[in-house]
C-alpha cells in the first residue's frame, strides 16, 4: 500500500518537476493543445474516436455545456474557499441570483416587462450578484469563519424559499422565453439556437479561459498575496497591516460575480428559469468539486469541477448491482468530502503552498490527543 | 401585514411558538455543547436529530403501531412515549458517536484546520441525510398517533393541547436535568474544564477524548428526544426536514449565545415565538425566512447572543 502510494507520489513529483522546470514554450504548447482538444470535443467527428468517454444516454454537447458551467462555478468558488480560505456553503445562491436577474429583466412573463436583450442583462446580473455578495459578506465576514458557513448555507435556502413563494419570482411556473445570446451566421441563422448546444459550450469555454486568466493574475497580485496571508493566519495578516476585512469581502464579491456569470449563461441557454432549478445540494457538489480537485489551485478546481460534473452525468442511467447510481450521487459526494478531509485534505492536484500548510499543522504538538 | 390574524389568536400563536421553540431548544443544545467544547459547528447534528426521529417511528412500528394506530389509556401512552424516547435517544446518540469517531477524531489527531472540520461535517451531514432519503424512497413516513391532540385546558384564551403540554414539559424537564448534570456532576465538571482549556484540562488528568465523546452523546440524547417529540407533533417525517430544522436550531443557539446552555433554551423559545408571530403577520410561506433574517441581524449587532457565550466561564 505504502509503496504504491510512494510510487504514485514520485511519479507525480517527476511530472510536476518537469512541468515547472521545462522550457516556457513547452508549457504553452501543452496548454494550447489542451484548449484545442476541449474546443474540438463536442464535435461528433472528433469524440467518436474517444471510446467510452462520451456519455451515451444524452446529447454529449449538452453534457459538455453542463460540465463547463460546473467548471466555471468551481473556478469562482475556488477564489472564496481556496484562496481566501472562507467556507461558502451557499455558492449556488449566487448562481440563482444571476439566473433570476436575467430572467426578470428579459422574460416576457416577468412583471417588469422590460424585455431587455440577453447581452444587456448580463452585466446587470454580474453587478447584482456582486452586490448580493457584499450584502451577505458585510455582516458575516467580520466574524469567525464558521458563522459565514452557516449564513451562506441559509442564504442559498432563503433564495430558494423566496423564489418558490414570492409572486414576483413566479415559483415553480418560472420565467420562460428568456432570450438567447445575440449573433447570427452569414446566412442569417442565429448562432445560439435551440437545437445545437455546442455554441453555448464554446461560449462558456471561452469565458472560462478569460476568467481563469483574470483570476490567475489577480491571485499573483497584491490581492492574491493578501488572500493567502488571510488563509494562513488571519490575525498575523491583520498585524502585518493587511486590511483583512476588505480583502475577504473582495474575495467574496469576485467569487459571487463569477457565480452570477454562470447563472446568466445558464439562463440564456435554457431560456427557462424556475425554482425547480435551485436544488440546494448543488452548492455542496461545487464545494466537493473544489475540495476534490485541490482547493487553492485553479487547475485543481477546473479538474475537480469537470470530473464531478462528468461523473454525475455518467452515473445517469447506469445500474450497478441493480442500484441506480444517479440516485446515490449526493451521498457519494458527502462521503467523498469526509474521506478527502481525512486522507488527502489538499486535494488531487494540490496547491504547493496549501499542501505545505496542512503538513505543517500536523507537526504541531497536541496535548492529551 | 395582517395584525388582525395575530391579535385575534395571540395566545394560540404564543403557545404554538413555544412548542416549536422547545424542539428547537433541545436540538440547539447539541450545537451549543459541541461548540462550547470543540469550537466546531457540528453540521451533522441535524442528521443526528433525523436518526432519532426515524428510529422512534420504526421502533413504534416494531411494537405493532402503524401510521393509523391511535394509542389510548394514560399508562400505555406513557409507556410508548418512554420506549420511543429511549429508542430515539439511543439511535441519535449512536449516530453522534459514529460521526465523532469516524469523521472528527481523525482530524483532531492531525490538528487539521477548522475549515477541514466544517467540510467534513457538511459531508457527513449530506451522506447521512441521503442515506435516509434513499432508504425511505424520499417519501414521508407516517407516525402513529401516540398522543391525541385533545385540548386539556385554556389559559389566557389560548387552548393548550396534550401534545403541546408534553413537548413543553419534557423539554423543560430535560433542560433542568442537563443543567444540573453539567454544573453539579463530576463529568459535568470535566466538560466545563475541557471547554475552558482543552490542553490544560488534559494535563490535569482529564481524558479529553472521553469527555468529547460524552458531549456528543449528550447532544445526541437531547436531539433524539426532540426527534420523538417532532414525530408526535407533526405525525409524519421526511428525510430532508433535518436541514432546515438544524439551521433554525443553530440560529437559536447563536441567538441565546452559542456555548451557553441556558442560552439555547432562551434562544429556542424566542425563535419559535418570533417565527410564529411572523408567519401570522406575513403568511406561512415566509416563515422559514424569519430564522435567517434573525441570524443575520443578530450577527450584525450582537454576535455573542443574548446571554453571552460561555460553557466553562465568561469568555472575553
Amino acid at each position: 500500500m505504502t509503496s504504491v502510494r510512494e510510487w504514485i507520489d514520485s511519479g507525480r513529483h517527476a511530472v510536476s518537476e518537469r512541468w515547472h522546470n521545462g522550457p516556457r514554450w513547452m508549457r504553452w504548447a501543452v496548454i494550447a493543445a489542451v484548449i484545442v482538444f476541449f474546443y474540438a470535443l463536442p464535435n461528433r467527428e472528433f469524440y467518436q474516436w474517444l471510446g467510452p468517454i462520451p456519455t451515451t444516454g444524452s446529447n454529449f454537447g449538452q453534457v459538455l455545456f453542463t460540465i463547463s458551467i460546473y467548471v466555471l462555478l468551481a473556478v469562482g468558488l475556488n477564489i472564496v474557499v481556496g484562496f481566501a480560505g472562507l467556507l461558502d456553503l451557499g455558492y449556488f445562491g449566487f448562481f440563482a441570483v444571476g439566473a433570476y436577474t436575467v430572467a426578470v429583466f428579459t422574460s416576457p412573463s416577468s412583471d417588469l416587462k422590460t424585455l431587455w436583450p440577453w447581452l444587456l442583462a448580463l452585466p446587470l446580473a454580474i453587478v447584482l450578484t456582486m452586490i448580493s455578495g457584499v450584502m451577505l459578506g458585510t455582516p458575516t465576514l467580520r466574524l469567525r469563519g464558521d458563522y459565514l458557513a452557516i449564513v451562506t448555507l441559509g442564504f442559498a435556502e432563503m433564495i430558494r424559499v423566496a423564489a418558490t413563494s414570492s409572486a414576483f419570482l413566479k415559483g415553480q411556473r418560472g420565467f420562460n422565453q428568456i432570450p438567447h445570446p445575440p449573433g447570427s451566421y452569414s446566412d442569417g441563422k442565429p448562432i445560439f439556437g435551440v437545437l445545437d448546444p455546442r455554441p453555448y459550450y464554446w461560449l462558456v469555454l471561452t469565458l472560462i479561459i478569460l476568467v481563469v486568466i483574470g483570476v490567475r493574475n489577480l491571485n499573483r497580485s497584491r490581492v492574491g498575496r493578501a488572500w493567502i496571508s488571510i488563509r494562513e493566519d488571519e490575525d498575523a495578516a491583520q498585524l502585518m497591516g493587511v486590511p483583512t476585512f476588505k480583502f475577504k469581502l473582495w474575495a467574496f464579491a469576485s467569487g459571487a460575480a463569477i457565480g452570477g456569470l454562470a447563472g446568466a449563461l445558464f439562463a440564456g441557454k435554457q431560456n427557462f428559469v424556475s425554482s425547480q432549478n435551485l436544488e440546494l445540494l448543488n452548492s455542496i457538489i461545487i464545494l466537493a468539486a473544489v475540495i476534490l480537485g485541490g482547493s487553492g489551485n485553479i487547475v485543481g478546481a477546473i479538474v475537480g469541477g469537470g470530473l464531478v460534473a462528468y461523473l454525475i452525468e455518467r452515473f445517469r442511467g447506469i445500474e450497478f448491482f441493480g442500484i441506480e447510481l444517479y440516485e446515490y450521487r449526493f451521498m457519494l459526494f458527502g462521503v467523498v468530502l469526509v474521506v478527502m478531509m481525512i486522507f488527502r485534505p489538499q486535494g488531487l492536484i494540490p496547491n504547493r503552498r496549501r499542501a505545505a500548510e496542512f503538513k505543517d499543522r500536523r507537526k504541531e504538538v497536541i496535548v492529551g490527543g | 401585514m395582517d395584525f388582525n390574524a395575530l391579535f385575534s389568536d395571540f395566545g394560540g400563536y404564543t403557545i404554538t411558538g413555544l412548542t416549536v421553540g422547545a424542539i428547537y431548544a433541545l436540538v440547539a443544545l447539541g450545537y451549543t455543547l459541541v461548540y462550547g467544547v470543540l469550537r466546531l459547528i457540528n453540521f451533522a447534528h441535524s442528521e443526528v436529530f433525523i436518526a432519532g426521529a426515524f428510529a422512534a417511528i420504526w421502533g413504534w412500528s416494531a411494537l405493532g403501531l402503524d401510521r393509523d394506530s391511535v394509542v389510548s389509556g394514560f399508562g400505555s401512552i406513557m409507556l410508548y412515549l418512554l420506549v420511543g424516547a429511549l429508542i430515539a435517544a439511543v439511535a441519535s446518540a449512536g449516530t453522534a458517536t459514529v460521526v465523532e469517531q469516524v469523521a472528527y477524531r481523525p482530524l483532531r489527531k492531525r490538528n487539521a484546520p477548522p475549515l477541514a472540520f466544517l467540510i467534513t461535517a457538511i459531508g457527513a451531514s449530506i451522506a447521512i441525510a441521503e442515506a435516509f432519503g434513499i432508504y425511505t424512497r424520499r417519501l414521508p413516513v407516517g407516525a402513529p398517533t401516540v398522543v391525541k391532540n385533545d385540548v386539556l385546558f385554556t389559559i389566557f384564551g389560548a387552548e393548550v393541547t396534550a401534545v403541546q403540554l408534553l413537548i413543553l414539559g419534557s423539554a423543560l424537564g430535560m433542560m433542568v436535568a442537563l443543567d444540573l448534570f453539567i454544573n453539579r456532576s463530576r463529568i459535568g465538571r470535566g466538560i466545563r474544564a475541557v471547554a475552558q482549556d482543552q490542553n490544560t484540562a488534559a494535563l490535569m488528568g482529564i481524558n479529553k477524548d472521553r469527555i468529547i465523546l460524552v458531549v456528543f452523546i449528550i447532544g445526541g440524547v437531547m436531539a433524539g428526544v426532540a426527534g420523538m417529540l417532532y414525530d408526535v407533533r407533526i405525525g409524519a417525517l421526511t428525510y430532508s426536514v433535518g436541514f432546515l430544522l438544524g439551521l433554525k436550531a443553530f440560529t437559536a443557539a447563536v441567538l441565546g449565545g452559542i456555548g451557553n446552555l441556558r442560552g439555547a433554551l432562551v434562544g429556542g423559545l424566542l425563535l419559535g415565538l418570533v417565527e410564529n408571530y411572523a408567519s401570522a403577520l406575513f403568511g406561512a410561506n415566509w416563515k422559514d425566512l424569519v430564522a435567517f433574517v434573525v441570524l443575520v441581524v443578530l450577527l450584525m449587532f450582537r454576535p455573542t447572543g443574548l446571554l453571552g457565550e460561555s460553557l466553562g466561564r465568561a469568555r472575553a
